[in-house]
C-alpha cells in the first residue's frame, strides 16, 4: 500500500478546474517528483495534502488515515511536513525558535506546566533541542543558530525551511521547489541533502521541482502535470521522452 | 563584547544568559524594592502606578506583541477584572482568593470573545475589539446592581493576612502587592515564551499557514493566547480599581484601550522590556507634560492653566515619531545602542535595518 494515496481528486475553484481527476501514489523510502509547466496545480496538490483547500470529488490518504476528514493541523501530526514555494518562515524569530517550532506536534506539556517551567517541561525542552541541533549539524546551519530569520540570505532560508520541516520528524517531506532561487553549488546542496534525507532518515519525500537536473538526479519516480490532469508517470528518463510531456513543454510539431 | 560560550542545553533554556546579567536583574528588583524607602509618597504613588500599567502592558503585549492580533479594547478586560475583584471582596471573600478569581473570571470572558474574534484579521479585529471596548461602558452603566452603575463603586483598603493594605494609608505595602504580582507574572511570561507555548503564539503572528503546517492549531492558539492575555489584564485591572479608588463606567474608556496599545508599541511590540518601558513613559509623561510647562511659564511668562488635550497631543505626536523612525519601539532603540557600545567601533547603521519581504503569494486569508 502507498504511504500517500490521491484517488481521482478534483478541486475547482469557480470554473477553473485546478486538478482534475488526479489519482497516483507514493510508495514508503522514495523520492517522488512532480514537474509541469507553472499553473499545472503541483502546488495545488500540496496545499490539498496540508489541508488549505477541501478538493471537490476525490480521496486523499495518508499512512491510512483519510486525511480529509482532519483539521489542517491534524495533518503535521500524522507526520507530513512541508515547506513553501515563496518561505514561509517564522521572520521575527531566531533559526533556533523556527526549528523549536517544528518539535510543536511532540509538545507533551500544558499551559500551566509550561507557565510554571516545571522539570517536565525542562526535559522537554531539553530533548526537543537535542532533535533540533542533530539537524543543525546535518543541514550545517551551525553558524545561523542564533540569528534572526529577517537577517538571513535567500538560500539559508531554504535551507532552514527544510531543517524546521525536518524537525517535526517527519514520515512523509513534501518540498515544494526547494532549488528554486538557488545558485549552482546550493542546488547540488540540496541535491545531496534530499539524498542523505531519504537514505540516512529513512523519510519519504515528495517535491515540486522545475529543475531537470535535481529531479533526475534523486528522484526514483516522477510525475508530470499539466492543466491539473495527469500527463506520465514513472521514471524519470521515461518522463522526459514521454511525448505528452514534451507536447506540454515545447509544443506540437507542426 | 561579552561572548557566552554554550556548553550545555540549559543555558539555552533558562532564562538569563549569563551570571553577570542575572545579577543585573536582581539588583534592579532589589532597587525596585527598596523603593518605599527612597521615594517619598507621592512618587511612590507614581512608581505604583507605573507598575500596574506595565502589568496591562504584559497583558496585551501576549495578544498583540506575540501573537500579533491587535485590540484596542482592553480597557473593557480591565473593568472587568476591577468590577469582579471588588464584587467578590463586598461578598466577603478574602482578597487573596478573590484577585486570582478576579484574573480567571476575565480570561474566561477573554475566551469566550476569541470566538468570534478568531475569524478577523488586523483592522477588522481592532475594530471589534474597540467596539467592545464601548459597549462595556454601557454594560456596566445597565449591570447596576452589581457595578453600581454611574454612580460607580469604592473599593478603600484590603486586608492580607491581617495586615492592611491601602493605596493612601499603607502605600508602602500596596506598592509591595503590585511589584509582585508584576514580579510573577513576568516570570511566568518568559517561562511560557521558553516552551512551546510561547513559540506558537510567535508562529501565527509570523506566519498562519506555516503554523499550521508545524501542527499548530491556530484557533486553539489565539484563543489561549486571548485568555491569557485577558486573564493578566484583568489582574492589573483589580489593582488599577484599588490605585484608584473609586471608579465608574466611565473609568475604562476607551482612551485607556488605545493608551494600553500606544503604550506597547512606544515601549517596543514582541518584548517583555517593552511593556515596562512603554509604561514608564505612559506612567511618567503626565507628570514631565506639567512640570515642563511650569519651566516653560517661568521662562517665556504666560500662565500655567491646563491646556486641553496637551497629553493627548503630545502622546500622539509620540506615537507618529516612534512608528516613523523606531517600529521597534524603546527597547529596539535600547538593543541598537546597546550594540553599538558592545561591538565599537564596528556597528554598522543597517545593522538591524528590516529586510523587505519576498512576496507572499501563498497566504490564504
Amino acid at each position: 500500500m502507498s504511504l500517500l494515496e490521491f484517488e481521482s481528486v478534483t478541486l475547482k475553484f469557480g470554473g477553473l478546474t485546478a486538478v482534475d481527476n488526479l489519482s497516483f501514489g507514493v510508495q514508503e523510502g522514495e523520492v517522488f517528483a512532480i514537474v509541469g509547466p507553472n499553473g499545472a496545480g503541483k502546488s495545488t496538490v500540496f496545499n490539498l495534502i496540508s489541508r488549505f483547500y477541501d478538493p471537490y470529488a476525490g480521496a486523499i490518504r495518508f499512512d491510512g488515515h483519510d486525511l480529509l476528514r482532519v483539521k489542517p493541523s491534524a495533518v503535521a501530526a500524522y507526520g507530513v511536513a512541508r515547506t513553501f514555494q515563496n518561505i514561509e518562515l517564522f521572520e521575527h524569530a531566531t533559526v533556533l525558535q523556527n526549528l523549536l517550532v517544528g518539535r510543536h506536534r511532540h509538545r507533551k506539556t500544558n499551559l500551566f506546566s509550561e507557565i510554571l517551567f516545571t522539570p517536565a517541561a525542562r526535559k522537554q525542552e531539553i530533548e526537543n533541542r537535542e532533535m533540533v541541533e542533530e539537524i543543525i549539524d546535518f543541514l550545517d546551519l551551525q553558524a545561523f543558530r542564533d540569528k534572526m530569520i529577517s537577517g538571513l540570505p535567500y538560500g539559508v532560508r531554504k535551507v532552514v525551511e527544510v531543517a524546521r520541516a525536518l524537525a517535526t520528524d517527519p514520515k512523509l517531506l513534501l518540498l515544494d521547489e526547494p532549488a528554486s532561487g538557488l545558485s549552482v553549488e546550493e542546488t547540488s546542496d540540496m541535491r545531496w541533502w534530499i539524498d542523505d534525507i531519504r537514505r540516512q532518515m529513512g523519510i519519504t519525500v515528495l517535491m515540486v521541482e522545475h529543475d531537470m537536473g535535481l529531479v533526475s538526479g534523486v528522484s526514483d519516480r516522477v510525475l508530470a502535470m499539466a492543466d491539473g490532469a495527469k500527463l506520465a508517470l514513472g521514471t524519470p528518463a521515461e518522463v522526459q521522452s514521454h511525448p505528452a510531456v514534451v507536447e506540454a513543454y515545447l509544443g506540437k510539431a507542426s | 563584547m561579552r561572548i557566552v560560550f554554550k556548553t550545555d542545553y540549559m543555558q539555552d533554556i533558562r532564562p538569563w544568559k549569563d551570571g553577570y546579567q542575572l545579577s543585573l536583574y536582581l539588583i534592579l528588583l532589589a532597587i525596585v524594592t527598596a523603593a518605599p524607602w527612597w521615594l517619598d509618597d507621592f512618587y511612590l504613588g507614581e512608581l505604583t502606578n507605573v507598575l500596574i500599567w506595565a502589568i496591562a502592558g504584559l497583558g496585551l503585549m501576549i495578544l498583540t506583541g506575540h501573537t500579533g492580533q491587535a485590540s484596542l479594547g482592553h480597557a473593557a478586560f480591565l473593568a472587568v477584572g476591577c468590577y469582579a475583584n471588588v464584587v467578590l471582596i463586598e461578598a466577603g471573600v478574602p482578597f487573596l482568593l478573590a484577585f486570582p478569581v478576579a484574573g480567571l473570571l476575565t480570561g474566561i470572558v477573554g475566551a469566550t470573545v476569541a470566538i468570534p474574534a478568531l475569524r478577523l484579521h488586523g483592522i477588522y479585529l481592532a475594530i471589534f475589539t474597540l467596539a467592545l471596548s464601548v459597549l462595556m461602558d454601557d454594560i456596566i452603566v445597565l449591570a447596576e446592581p452589581i457595578t453600581g452603575g454611574v454612580a460607580g463603586k469604592y473599593l478603600g483598603g484590603v486586608e492580607i493576612f491581617g495586615h492592611l493594605v491601602d493605596r493612601w494609608a499603607t502605600p508602602a505595602p500596596f506598592f509591595w502587592l503590585v511589584l509582585a504580582v508584576a514580579v510573577v507574572v513576568t516570570l511566568g511570561y518568559i517561562n511560557l515564551l521558553r516552551a512551546p507555548l510561547g513559540r506558537s503564539f510567535i508562529a501565527v503572528r509570523d506566519s498562519e499557514v506555516s503554523a499550521q503546517a508545524m501542527g499548530v492549531d491556530i484557533a486553539r492558539t489565539k484563543t489561549i493566547s486571548f485568555a491569557l492575555s485577558c486573564a493578566v489584564t484583568g489582574l492589573a485591572g483589580a489593582l488599577m480599581g484599588m490605585f484608584a479608588g473609586a471608579f465608574n463606567n466611565e473609568t475604562f474608556s476607551v482612551v485607556i484601550s488605545i493608551q494600553l496599545l500606544m503604550m506597547i508599541v512606544i515601549g517596543g511590540l514582541g518584548s517583555i522590556h517593552g511593556a515596562f518601558l512603554g509604561a514608564i513613559v505612559i506612567g511618567f509623561l503626565p507628570q514631565f507634560l506639567s512640570i515642563s510647562k511650569e519651566y516653560a511659564a517661568a521662562i517665556f511668562g504666560g500662565n500655567t492653566v491646563a491646556i486641553p488635550g496637551l497629553e493627548f497631543g503630545i502622546f500622539g505626536m509620540i506615537l507618529i515619531a516612534f512608528i516613523l523612525f523606531e517600529p521597534m519601539g524603546l527597547y529596539g532603540r535600547w538593543l541598537k545602542i546597546r550594540t553599538w557600545f558592545e561591538l565599537f567601533p564596528f556597528y554598522r547603521k543597517d545593522m538591524f535595518k528590516r529586510q523587505k519581504s519576498y512576496l507572499k503569494t501563498e497566504r490564504l486569508r
